[in-house]
């Protein structure tokens, strides 16, 4: 691994500044990394020749005092966010071809920073999973492995490229969507830092939509300040997404003051089951420590209606994904398929389209629309969304943050749970509920389970308080000091 | 909550996605299993709840009722598997 692709983000930023190295001589490292590491399959496109020739724009731009705040830097780009000109193909077959013609406003909101992009990352097909392994496009992996294990393991899903892609230093940061934990049990299987903030932060506009009322924007990277810095460029109000937030956008990198004296963190008991993994549990109880040692004060609280979540998930976000992908119908964009007649087209092409857990995704949601069952699923699964909201806004009355892990478990070798639906699901068990909620959620690596893989703590806000958030999640990684590198992260 | 072929092959025609006779009864079985597990949602009171119908409480923001975009029917119509003459292109409808 080369020394250039070794440096965080904002330290890259400021040997930029500094003209210790040019932004070419950046994106060449990364370029080359992406190169020495396509057995991870973290990219389903790459543009190395426009990231070069962005790169040397960046350097004019800096030569002649005209830097933006990301001048220069490599980033990856979830293959969800439409880019001008480049392939977007939301993992699916279905897009086939698909060039957008329109750039994203979050893509658009970091190209205008001065953002290099090197390619489009592997994801879940439609962002639906949790392994990565629905992209039409093939598994990516994980670019760790278990001590004496050589089978190869998923990054989690479904922002699955971004997290490997990052975890293996082939980009400085990368984009991704969150819609039930899309970044942060990702984060969490990679040892990287993922943040989904507050639904309505980030425009939603030119982002291949999945469920509409759940999907959110946010930053993929390896340290706390890095994220702050992407999220204050990706957010901000976008009159072409009416649920994006009418609100000035804080400097949430100036929110990471190291100190949380007198904060209160929120402990949910109903995120620690009997049967809860106990590397998983284990690592809980060290970061409850490192918060107390750095003064906070700690609070068991109840969130009743968790174990709702997941089952009200599970209809509320296929019946929006029924509703948002009935667009796909081989008639204005990617694949089409000939059949008998016009109907038997749409039919034909969308059998042949999508995959099999996009299938079951739109039948579920298809039927729990439908005549007769509407209240029985849809309308019983928005007001259990509601208890869920409620319960968060209560332990918020008492609360400033609550800690819980980020996922039950590590990551687990390609394959091991594809036959067992439900078990896939719960890997979303800790990230959903503040998904359901709208709130902020950040996964922060914090340590190795007894097999050497990484795991994540996840920290959680109220509503608009990323900078809550951030400052609490600065602290807990200092504490964690989790510096481990992949076992591919290096050569 | 069991689905029988019957009403697999009737949401799949919602859906407009064909699927083979032969994968109908997998697939109920399949939509079962997970509907089964959604069932346990029914053991929650939600007699005085009002529903959550998005991601936000904000008020949405109004605009002027103006044409803010279009006059781009090569760009809307690049990706088309068919066009014509400016239209998007399908199978004949009409004998």
């Amino acid at each position: 691994m080369s020394d250039l692709t070794k440096l965080s983000l904002s330290d890259a930023r400021d040997g930029l500044d500094k003209g210790d190295f040019s932004a070419v001589e950046l994106t060449q490292a990364h370029v080359q990394a992406m190169d020495s590491h396509r057995e991870l399959n973290a990219f389903i496109t790459e543009v190395p020749d426009l990231a070069l020739e962005r790169a040397k724009e960046a350097d004019y731009n800096r030569s002649h005092g005209q830097a933006g705040a990301l001048e220069g830097l490599p980033l990856g780009i979830k293959d969800l966010f439409c880019t001008e000109g480049i392939l977007t193909t939301a993992a699916s077959h279905i897009l086939d071809g698909f060039t957008p013609p329109y750039e994203s406003t979050v893509t658009a909101n970091l190209k205008a920073a001065g953002a290099v992009t090197l390619g489009k990352t592997n994801l879940d097909e439609f962002a639906m999973g949790s392994s990565n392994e629905s992209s039409y496009y093939g598994a990516a992996h994980n670019p760790w492995k278990k001590q004496g294990d050589p089978r190869n393991l998923v990054p989690g899903g479904s922002s699955g490229g971004s997290a490997a892609a990052v975890a293996a230093h082939m980009c400085l940061g990368a984009t991704g969507t969150d819609t039930g934990g899309s970044i942060r049990q990702p984060a969490s299987f990679c040892g990287i830092v993922g943040m989904k903030p507050t639904y309505g932060r980030c425009s939603r506009w030119g982002v291949v939509a999945f469920s509409s009322s759940l999907d959110q924007a946010g930053p993929m990277t390896r340290t706390v300040r890095d994220s702050a810095i992407l999220l204050s460029i990706m957010a901000g109000h976008d009159p072409k997404d009416s649920t994006s937030a009418d609100m000035p956008v804080p400097d949430f990198e100036a929110a990471l003051s190291g100190d949380i004296k007198g904060l209160r963190i929120g402990l949910p008991a109903e995120y620690r089951p009997d049967n809860l993994n106990s590397d998983v549990a284990a690592l809980w109880d060290k970061g409850i420590g490192w918060l107390k040692d750095a003064g906070a004060e700690v609070v068991d609280i109840s969130l009743p209606h968790t174990k709702y979540a997941l089952p009200t998930y599970y209809i509320v976000a296929p019946a929006e994904a029924s509703a948002n992908l009935a667009r796909y119908d081989g008639v204005r964009f990617g694949l089409r398929v000939e059949g008998d007649s016009l109907d038997d087209m749409y039919a034909e092409t969308r059998a042949v389209g999508f995959g099999a857990e996009v299938k079951r995704r739109i039948l579920i949601g298809t039927y729990a629309l439908s005549a007769g069952y509407y209240d029985a699923y849809y309308l019983k699964a928005q007001k259990v969304r509601q208890l869920i909201h409620q319960d968060f806004v209560t332990a918020f009355e008492n609360v400033d943050a609550i800690l819980t892990p980020t996922a039950p478990t590590p990551a687990f070798p390609i394959g091991e749970n594809s036959d067992d639906l439900i078990a896939m699901y719960l890997n979303d068990v800790f990230t959903v509920p503040a998904s359901l909620a709208g709130i902020p959620g950040i996964s922060v690596p914090a340590g190795l389970s007894n097999e050497g893989l990484p795991l994540g703590l996840q920290l959680l806000t109220k509503r608009w308080d990323e900078e809550t958030l951030f400052r609490v999640a600065g602290v807990l990684e200092h504490a964690a000091g989790f510096s481990g590198l992949p076992s591919d992260g290096e050569g | 909550m069991s689905l029988d072929d019957t009403t697999v092959r009737k949401i799949a025609h919602l859906a407009r996605i064909n699927v083979a006779e032969t994968d109908l009864a997998p697939l109920a079985k399949e939509l079962s299993g997970i509907l089964d597990w959604i069932e346990q949602l029914q053991e929650v009171d939600t007699s005085a709840v009002e529903p959550m119908t998005g991601g936000t409480d904000m008020t949405l923001n109004w605009r002027k009722d103006a044409v803010t975009d279009g006059g781009h029917p090569e760009k809307v119509l690049a990706n088309a598997p068919e066009s014509h003459e400016g239209f998007f292109g399908v199978p004949k409808v009409i004998e």
